[in-house]
């Protein structure tokens, strides 16, 4: 009795190996802020003219509708994926669940510039259909193509927390439903889907803060969105006006990051008795299988086949001109090494943050969840010229060096790795840790020997989500790199920017490639752990 | 790829041109002409015990420019170190940094650019400022102009031919348009366009102009190179654009490439020449490297580089430009310096203005 009081007791303060690094990493997350805040208040009365313009409603509405659009269309695709290929006998699953996670690998502005390509008014799609008197398609560009390119590349960031916590569910909890006499789909609606609210709500707030922050995209598609304009007033070099606007931007964010915590509420997604560690049994889909796999089907020949293919082409149609191909090694070696540390330090500075709210909920927890959240609503080039700023004055040696730009890729994408990473704590009873404290371990040996091992998935999941975050990202690591420092992003840009496509496929196919390598691997992996 | 066919011959004329480079001759002309001055020039050797170092900033593309860089670092034997992004977010950057910055040298796409960071340059010799024609540098002298580009109109050849085309950028204003313009109002390259419109033009005539293309419902495109795509590919009929980009495509495709330049015929505001430019950072520690790499790229070799290679027009005398290119006199230029077309601010009020820019 006394034990379990005390247990308690200091369940309610965090141990200092949680809230000292979680402080720290909340500091980090801090400094666009202040950088924001520091060049809006450089700005004279012009800035109102700008906020209140009935043309920033306009847009602002315009981003808000992109956001609900992307995010809904990325549910309704990723959650039956999931179940698929993690409940059900659909064929070669092992195979659907590694290609159907691989889209999020292709960066927005080659996904952009191949949907353009390929399903443009006279794309190729047009090509093949002008035997058939199709003379024009319908306008992609504006909303349509916006909406279906972002919603191709980011599905699978609601895909990947899903399946993880499918994967981990009580089966007895489902096995109850049915031997109650209830379907498959009354026990899919009534029991799995409010289980995997928080991995749900987790993965469509990333889908929505990355809409939200997208600029690739959203310009080749003609778009205009908040995030777009805030680079327009970089286009005329007004920074103090572009640092207001992102002001704005991170008040959206925080809107959709409260609507998000709404729906996590008060219940438990751990399971209270001992349970059954056993896979549940596969749903037989029968003849159901054939649209199952239509739909597997369809959405991966959209999302992956497309763009690979008109990239492949490029490759080709460049090659027979004569043009040399550029298998740029050094550049991908660059990317896999920022790119995994960026990964590595993502995570750690990630778990601090995801067990204070998990375990430790209440204002401060939250608030410090929050921050996490700001740098990814942020497009990058805002958080890089924050890092410009502090970096130059105050960490002088550190100024453009690969410290700094894994620094601002954390900064940029720590809330992917504190998502996968609290989805899965969430799944872990915490009396599991206090029944080790109770028998005398320290926190960290907790933390080592029993918190760890439990969330594994979702560290796994974590570590690659940064990392495909980081193979992609573009302005930080123009702005930041060391001099000299290119990697295969910065190599695609370059070529598009002289207008060489032929050149900017092969180092795309590249990172594509080269970025499916290790998510194969941690797909694999997620799915034997669990 | 191209720049490395004319690496060869380019080193050997960079190697030729050493000698402008090393004792920073204003006539660089007859340095190349004549063989003797070269071999006088020999002082690099001097130089070469610690030629030291230079940082650029560079707004304008490794593919292109990165050969050119190159050849300076090896003949003068500085080792030079090149940041590449847009030429906005260096911009950006380099307001941040303020006299802490690394770089010693800007170079940038447009004046729009060179304007925004002007207050961080160092004024230039006349030694190298007396090599550009005059409309093609800073009005504080503090940038110059290292390659020139004219606005045009690219159009598709299955759908049109010159003829078909106005005699001035205004008359597209005229509802036989309608929906065959594309344009990149978020270009700056488009956007320095206006500021020539709003100089030659006025305020309101330029309004009516803008308001007039939005009235023939014009596709918008984020840059260039997707408009010339565009016109080929018989989406858009005509776009807005820079002349080199439709090059770039003829080397990658070939010449059945169904998009032309047309350099409006009347002159005015559509035709336009620009410059790429560069300035010299006045934090700069390397200030002697930084004329002489300047120096360099308005020696009739980067010239001849750049007529060749990047398809862009020369800005000294006698550098012979590609074939395939319009010859510079043919363009009618109008009478506007590219330091008047550094007001990006008021050119981007008039565009949110009128509608047509967030």
């Amino acid at each position: 009795m006394v034990v379990a009081r005390a247990a308690r007791a200091r369940s309610l303060r965090p141990p200092a190996v949680v809230w000292v690094p979680a402080a720290l990493v909340a500091t980090g997350m801090l400094l666009p802020l202040a950088y924001l805040v520091l060049r809006t208040l450089g700005v004279g009365a012009e800035v109102w003219d700008l906020l209140f313009r009935s043309r920033t409603l306009d847009i602002l509405i315009r981003s808000a509708l992109l956001v609900v659009a992307v995010t809904g269309a990325s549910v309704a695709i990723a959650v039956p994926l999931a179940w698929l290929t993690v409940r059900t006998d659909l064929p070669w699953r092992g195979s659907w669940a590694i290609i159907t996670v691989l889209p999020l690998v292709i960066p927005s502005y080659v996904g952009g510039l191949v949907a353009v390509v390929a399903l443009g008014p006279r794309g190729v799609l047009q090509g093949w259909l002008a035997p058939l008197g199709v003379e024009r398609l319908p306008e992609i560009f504006g909303f349509p193509g916006a909406m279906l390119t972002l919603t191709l590349l980011s599905y699978p960031y609601v895909l990947l927390p899903v399946r993880t916590a499918l994967a981990r569910l009580d089966p007895t909890l489902e096995e109850t439903s049915q031997s109650l006499g209830k379907g498959t789909g009354t026990t899919f609606f009534r029991v799995s889907l409010p289980l995997l609210r928080p991995a749900i709500a987790a993965g469509a707030l990333l889908v929505a803060l990355y809409t939200l922050s997208d600029f690739g995209a959203v310009s080749l598609l003609h778009y205009e969105t908040f995030t777009w304009a805030i680079y327009i007033q970089y286009g005329y070099f007004a920074r103090d006006l572009a640092a207001a606007l992102s002001l704005v931007l991170v008040v959206l964010a925080l809107g959709m990051l409260i609507a998000e915590t709404r729906t996590r509420g008060r219940s438990r997604y751990y399971r209270s008795t001992t349970g059954g560690a056993r896979s549940p049994t596969l749903v037989r889909l029968g003849r159901w299988r054939w649209p199952a796999l239509a739909f597997c089907a369809i959405v991966v020949l959209l999302s992956l086949v497309m763009p690979v293919s008109v990239l492949s082409y490029w490759v080709a149609r460049g090659v027979s001109a004569g043009e040399p191909l550029l298998l740029l090694w050094g550049h991908a070696r660059n990317s896999l090494y920022v790119s995994g540390l960026a990964a590595v330090v993502a995570v750690l500075a990630a778990l601090p943050i995801a067990i204070l709210t998990v375990r430790y909920p209440g204002r401060i927890s939250g608030l410090l969840e929050r921050l996490s959240y700001v740098g990814f609503a942020l497009p990058g080039i805002v958080v890089a010229l924050a890092l410009v700023f502090f970096g130059v004055r105050y960490a002088t040696p550190l100024y453009q060096t690969l410290g700094l730009l894994v620094f601002a890729c954390v900064v940029l994408f720590l809330p992917t790795a504190v998502g996968a990473a609290r989805t899965s704590l969430l799944q872990v009873n915490p009396k599991l840790e206090e029944a080790a404290r109770s028998l005398g371990r320290t926190p960290l040996q907790v933390l080592a020997t029993i918190t760890l091992p439990l969330v594994r998935p979702g560290i796994l999941a974590g570590t690659a989500l940064v990392f495909l975050l980081t193979m992609k990202e573009l302005p930080a690591t123009l702005i930041l790199s060391p001099i000299g420092f290119k990697t295969l992003a910065t190599s695609i840009w370059g070529a598009t920017e002289d207008g060489f496509f032929a050149q900017a496929a092969a180092p795309a196919l590249l990172l594509i490639l080269a970025s499916s390598v290790p998510m194969t691997f941690l797909v694999q992996r997620g799915r034997r752990e669990a | 790829m191209v720049p490395l066919r004319m690496a060869g011959i380019i080193s050997t004329l960079a190697v030729m041109s050493l000698g402008l480079v090393a004792c920073g001759d204003p006539d660089p002309t007859a340095t190349v002409g004549s063989p003797g001055a070269s071999t006088a020039a020999i002082p690099v050797a001097d130089a070469e015990s610690s030629p030291g170092s230079l940082t650029i900033y560079s707004g304008r593309g490794e593919t292109l420019i990165d050969p050119i860089i190159q050849q300076f670092s090896s003949v003068t034997g500085i080792e030079v170190a090149v940041k590449y992004a847009s030429t906005t977010e260096l911009a950006a950057t380099l307001q941040e940094e303020g006299d802490r910055t690394p770089a010693d040298v800007f170079l940038a796409q447009d004046p729009g650019g060179l304007g925004a960071v002007e207050d961080m340059f160092v004024p230039l010799p006349d030694s190298i400022l007396g090599r550009v024609p005059d409309w093609a540098r800073s009005p504080e002298d503090k940038w110059v102009g290292l390659s020139g580009r004219a606005r045009t109109i690219v159009y598709n050849t299955n759908k049109l031919t010159e003829a078909d085309l106005p005699d001035d950028i205004w008359d597209f204003v005229d509802s036989q348009w309608k929906g065959r313009i594309g344009w990149a109002p978020t270009n700056a390259s488009f956007q320095t366009m206006v500021s020539a419109m709003r100089v030659m033009w006025g305020q309101d005539k330029t309004r009516q102009w803008l308001e007039g293309i939005q009235a023939n419902d014009p596709t918008i495109y984020p840059k260039n190179t997707p408009q010339v795509a565009a016109a080929a590919a018989g989406e858009i009929d005509v776009g807005f654009v820079n002349h080199y980009y439709l090059f770039r495509f003829l080397a990658e495709e070939g010449d059945s490439f169904p998009a032309r330049n047309y350099h409006p015929r009347a002159g005015g505001p559509g035709a336009v020449v620009m410059v790429a430019g560069a300035g010299i950072l006045s934090a700069s520690e390397n200030q002697e490297n930084a004329e002489r790499f300047l120096a360099f790229m308005l020696s009739q070799v980067a010239q001849q580089y750049f007529a060749s290679q990047t398809f862009e027009y020369p800005l000294v005398d006698g550098v012979i430009t590609s074939r395939v290119l319009v010859p510079f006199f043919e363009i009618n230029q109008p009478n506007v310096a590219s330091r008047d077309l550094t007001d990006l601010e008021g050119t981007v009020s008039l565009l949110r203005e009128s509608g047509v820019l967030p």
